[in-house]
């Protein structure tokens, strides 16, 4: 396997790009060729959108043992969140602290390092979430 | 066509902890223990199933043929199963599957695992690679992280508390002192819990399964040639598997895992009893919180009920509904690979009334063993039997 072509396809995969079917609505994350509910029925209907990144938190808690793959600074907040969209994706909390944390609380995307490759040395991209700030 | 019931002749585990020896060399220990148990020589074995998750952490893949090898075994089939956390058992599975359809008569299951030789933060990695990569570990969502993202939302839905799931370590580690396999023989308070480090909040480090080396085997036959091996052979009134969504942000409920709740209905219908049949339950408990939501899902409690039933001291030895008298994954330990197999050993000890001291569940006829690879992905359920 060619490493940096590999890098590259999952740093595709670290935007918040996932697909809507356009038979029944439903959006989905990451992208899918199929929707889950109309399976073969939503052949060809499947259009990739972009995630507005304003959600809500479904859980979180703060990890000190990293893993060894990414250069991440611990300890560090994680969570599960609600997209407005409808699906949900597991991402860094930035920008807060532990005490500031609360479950239902709304976050927004934002795009960060993820951290370097250690092996490849490939900075990586992806989304993290934040307190919002925009109006 | 009549099916074969398929039963356990013999079982070995060695002890948890850090070994020297590589993952192959444990392999290779248990299951020449197991054959000596049994009174078999390699070469009558019909098949060999080896479970291993981290084989490549040895640089070695393909470990079937070096085990066979060297139990004397070399032309007998082998292959390698790894389905992180669950691997044991699934491989105990398909020795189950091979003797009820008449493929193999003597089936050898050997689990093994070896991490203590790489540091935390690798085997931290290795272990993320059981996760949807892209979607968990890619992102920082480690193991304990995940785990700890199911407990924060089951202590907001249910209320369950730090102490709550200090009491299932409490208990797990008083377990684990009578265990000569466990890698933990170390008495704990609550207060030692709550003021152990933080792994990932609300879990500490008491909270958690330690990292250990291991490996545990069982010869798999027939009813017939079993009772042959031994005048205590155990039965297997069911074995089941079945899955969640792998990634826990895809799963509309992150309180519970489906795949316990799903193989758990269909063991106790396969082996047609009910949970309150069943005296002992050893259940994946990686993480404090496991153990509680392994209650609830396998219906000994109401969702978020099950912390009740440890604070009144329920879910020990002595209690109505004994749960992880081995002393769990927390104290026994976590050898990943072998994990499986080590549940299925605790069950055979406590069926034949051989579990040393207050561990020892009186008089036990029925044992659940509930093993989870990574979140739930993979689930499987085993009730085993008396068979004497
Ligand atoms: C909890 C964890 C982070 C501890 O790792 P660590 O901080 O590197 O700890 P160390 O290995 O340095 O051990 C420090 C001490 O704590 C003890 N210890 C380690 N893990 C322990 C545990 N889980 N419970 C109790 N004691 C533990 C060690 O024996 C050692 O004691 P000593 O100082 O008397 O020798 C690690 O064991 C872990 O990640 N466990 C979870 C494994 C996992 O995720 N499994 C998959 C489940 S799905
Ligand atoms: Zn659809």
């Amino acid at each position: 396997m060619q490493v940096p072509r590999y890098w590259r396809e999952q740093s595709e995969r670290y935007k918040l790009v996932g697909s809507k079917c356009n038979n029944c609505g439903l959006r989905v994350f990451p992208r899918r060729s199929l929707c889950p509910d109309c399976r073969h029925e939503s052949q060809g209907q499947m259009e990739e959108v972009r995630f507005e990144g304003t959600g809500e938190l479904v859980t979180w808690t703060r990890v000190h043992e990293a893993l060894s793959d990414r250069e991440l600074e611990t300890p560090y907040l994680m969570g599960i969140v609600e997209l407005d969209e409808g699906p949900r994706v597991t991402a860094q909390i930035v920008d807060l602290d532990p005490e500031e944390v609360e479950i239902g609380m709304e976050l927004e995307s934002r795009f960060r390092k993820l951290g370097e490759a250690s092996e490849s040395g490939v900075v990586h991209y992806g989304y993290k979430f934040g307190p919002v700030v925009s109006d | 066509m009549p099916a074969t019931d398929p039963a356990i002749a013999e079982v070995s585990c060695l002890r948890y902890g850090e070994h020297e020896e590589t993952a192959r060399e444990l392999a290779v220990d248990a299951s020449l223990d197991v054959l000596e148990e049994a009174g078999l020589e390699g070469d009558e074995l019909d098949s060999l199933f080896v479970a291993n998750a981290f084989g490549m952490a040895d640089k070695q893949g393909h470990v079937g043929p070096l085990i066979s090898t060297a139990i004397g075994a070399p032309n007998v089939p082998s292959s390698t199963t790894e389905a992180a956390c669950a691997s044991a058992s699934v491989a105990f599975r398909h020795a189950i599957a091979h003797v009820r359809a008449g493929m193999a008569e003597t089936a050898l299951v050997v689990g093994t695992e070896k991490v203590s030789h790489i540091d935390t933060m690798t085997a931290t990695s290795y272990f993320c690679y059981g996760s949807d990569y892209f979607l968990e570990g890619g992102v920082g969502a480690t193991f304990p992280g995940l785990y700890a993202a199911i407990a924060r939302a089951h202590m907001d839905e249910f209320g369950t508390s730090e102490e709550d799931m200090a009491r299932v370590a409490v208990k797990n580690h008083a377990n684990g002192i009578h265990n000569p396999t466990a890698h933990f023989q170390k008495e704990i308070e609550i207060g030692d819990v709550l003021d152990s480090y933080e792994v990932a909040a609300p879990l500490k480090l008491y909270d958690a399964c330690p990292f250990s080396d291991g490996a545990a085997a069982a010869i798999v036959t027939t009813e017939e040639k079993a009772r042959a091996m031994t005048d205590t052979p155990v039965t297997v009134e069911a074995s089941t598997q079945r899955g969640t969504i792998a990634a826990l942000s895809e799963r509309e409920d992150v309180t519970e895992i489906e795949g316990t709740q799903l193989a758990g209905q269909a063991a106790f219908e396969q082996a047609g009893v009910s949970a309150d049949e069943v005296d002992l339950f050893e259940v994946h408990d990686c993480f404090t919180i496991a153990e509680l939501v392994a209650m609830e899902d396998l219906g000994l409690a109401e969702p978020g009920k099950a912390a009740a039933m440890v604070r009144e001291g329920q879910t020990k030895p002595d209690g109505d509904v004994p749960v992880n008298a081995s002393g769990g994954l927390k104290s026994k330990g976590h050898p990943v690979g072998a994990t499986g197999m080590g549940q299925i050993y605790e069950a055979v000890e406590q069926l034949r009334g051989e579990a040393e001291g207050p561990r020892q569940v009186d008089g036990a006829e029925r044992v659940l063993t509930h093993n989870v690879g990574a979140t739930g992905g993979t689930v499987t359920v085993n009730i085993l039997g008396r068979g004497d």
